[in-house]
């Protein structure tokens, strides 16, 4: 597996990660090195095994399906970088 | 005044017999931080937070009423979110960020009357086992042997250094891949990975959430037993958090470990390992069988694809925590450009707030987990995981109670001397840690000696799941056998 400027190019744009086009080639050659790595593990035999989905077995716990928590508007706000009449603000979504 | 190099259990027993007060013992340690700016350790000082707690915990040790923390002056580390003041897991992207609450493990911390004295440097998201992927620049280890800087490990190398430089009395680290074990290893100190589970991540800013896992760093055993017990515990707020009683783990160090069974795994002796390391070993397990163990060599198949399938599990896993920094709820927002829209905001402020470790693990998690390789991949690793956990399994089932490993495969190294390997070299640090992730177990980094040069050197104790208090008193036989005292001459 090999990974080429355009892939890199595309992961970075799932990832939301701006990458300056004359640094994909490095990026690339990176991924290239640890996937490399990785690539050890198809010589594993995991025929039959199970993925692990959790690492000690338990059930995750429920709780009663009520209200615990809220009314933090100030509080869920204080930290964002535009927030503007009690919400988020962000760029334009749809024109 | 030498009141910041005191151990926990001495401070404790000072505290209540009246003979030091909690301000005496917070303000040494904050002396000692404001004349170690050198090192690097501390990213945020609170020197107000930790009087106003001193006061208080002079209070409450007066009224009879004093936990064993109550007056302890501790370092917290910044992936800890501590209510107001600045948690920023060592991130440009969450530059002044101030939680609006408090980390449950920091939270109970506080509640037993420890004293916060600051938060501590780290790797940039806890990627790193050097500390030099930190926005604030990189922690120097107090041990120095020649004009070099060295590095205190990471990614709690915060932490490290500023137990084994006396700045606090013990510090909070996290471990998920070894960020615990191979930063004390470096420095001399003592660090508890305890069970997947046992302390609460709520609060605790996530890198790989079914990796990660809180622990305490200190001067010796009886220390992070004493931490240990105050930080463990159930919390509905996480829900892989484990409703089981947390015992009194210093009470369970008697220092006897006659009849129990010590495994040494093949595996982890790996070509190209220093003598030394081999040697600390050989000397490890000389002194748990003097100590009356029963040591048996045994096999763990599946070490060697440890690596690989955590440089799977957990990028992937990041990638879908570090999701959440996209510039609009907290921390750093891009300037945008005439016309960009909300893609080329999340794009931009990502691109600025995160450093190259971080981006390059997101993206690596990105692709494992895209359409087309998920199964080749992600799916895979977790197959492998389930492989490495049984291979543990099956040592405990044949009687195994503890398996003893170097914790690190060299002493600290300079920092810098990574910069130009790729960075698979900068991974293979947590080859001897990160099995005991994936498998969810407890594991512990105890001083044992020192190199020819005079760094210090590290083994690791694996326990069985929840077992920590047996752990804890395998890794005390260990200690008490090795004899370990040498202390980093000050040179900051």
């Amino acid at each position: 597996m090999s990974i080429d400027i355009e892939t890199a190019r595309k992961v970075a744009h799932l990832a939301r990660i701006k990458v300056e086009d004359d640094a994909l080639p490095a990026l690339a050659s990176e991924f290239n090195t640890i996937l490399g790595f990785i690539e050890q593990l198809q010589e594993v035999d995991v025929d039959g095994i199970e993925p692990m989905v959790s690492v000690e077995p338990m059930r995750l716990a429920r709780r009663d399906d009520v209200v615990t928590d809220g009314n933090q508007q100030t509080k869920v706000l204080s930290n964002a970088p535009d927030a503007r009449e009690g919400f988020f603000a962000v760029p334009k979504v749809v024109e | 005044m030498t009141l910041n190099t005191l151990k926990i259990a001495d401070a404790r027993d000072a505290l209540r017999k009246g003979d030091v007060t909690a301000v005496e013992l917070t303000e040494a340690c904050l002396a000692a931080i404001d004349g170690a700016s050198a090192l690097n350790a501390f990213a945020h000082r609170t020197p107000e937070i930790a009087m106003e707690r001193a006061r208080a915990a002079d209070q409450r040790i007066k009224a009879g009423d004093a936990p064993d923390l109550c007056g302890i002056p501790l370092g917290i580390k910044d992936l800890f979110c501590t209510e107001g003041v600045e948690s920023q897991a060592a991130s440009h992207i969450l530059h002044d960020f101030k939680p609006e609450y408090e980390s449950t493990v920091s939270a109970q911390l506080r509640d037993a009357g420890a004293v916060m004295l600051g938060k501590l440097n780290m790797d940039e998201f806890a990627m790193g086992s050097s500390n030099e992927t930190s926005t604030y620049g990189p922690v120097v280890n107090p041990w120095k042997i020649d004009d070099r800087s060295l590095t205190p490990g990471g990614s709690s190398g915060g932490s490290a250094a500023a137990v084994a430089a006396d700045l606090c009395l013990g510090a909070t680290g996290t471990d998920t891949g070894g960020s615990i074990r191979q930063p004390a290893a470096f420095t001399g100190i003592t660090g508890l990975k305890p069970t997947y589970g046992r302390c609460s991540r709520w609060g605790i800013i996530a890198f790989a959430s079914s990796l990660d896992q809180a622990g305490p760093m200190a001067r010796d055993v009886r220390d992070c037993a004493i931490m240990a017990r105050a930080m463990c515990g159930h919390d509905p707020k996480d829900s892989t958090s484990a409703d089981l009683p947390v015992p009194d783990f210093e009470a369970m160090l008697t220092g006897d470990i006659r009849g129990k069974t010590i495994g040494i795994p093949r595996e982890y002796r790996m070509d190209g390992m220093p003598d030394e390391i081999e040697a600390l070993w050989a000397e490890g397990r000389a002194m748990l069988a003097d100590a009356g163990a029963k040591i048996v060599d045994i096999s763990l198949p599946h070490t060697k694809y440890a690596l690989p399938a955590y440089y799977v599990i957990a990028p992937a896993e990041a990638s879908s925590n570090l999701a959440r920094y996209d510039g609009v709820r907290y921390g750093h927002r891009a300037r945008l450009a005439q016309g960009d829209g909300i893609v080329e905001m999340y794009e931009k402020t990502r691109a600025e707030g995160f450093g190259a470790e971080v981006k390059r693990r997101v993206m690596v998690g990105t692709y494992v987990l895209s359409a087309g390789f998920y199964d080749a991949y992600y799916n895979r690793a977790r197959k492998v995981r389930t492989l490495i956990k049984r291979d543990f399994e099956e040592a405990f089932a044949a009687g195994v109670d503890a398996i003893l490993t170097p914790a690190t495969p060299s002493p600290a190294f300079g920092l810098g001397e990574m910069t130009d390997a790729d960075p698979v070299q900068m991974y293979l640090n947590d080859v001897f840690t990160v099995t005991v992730n994936l498998a969810g177990l407890p594991g512990i980094a105890v001083p044992t000696g020192l190199d020819r040069q005079g760094l210090p050197l590290g083994l690791q104790l694996i326990g069985r799941p929840w077992d920590e208090g047996d752990l804890l008193n395998t890794a005390y036989a260990l200690e008490q056998a090795a004899g370990f005292v040498s202390k980093p001459t000050k040179w900051w």
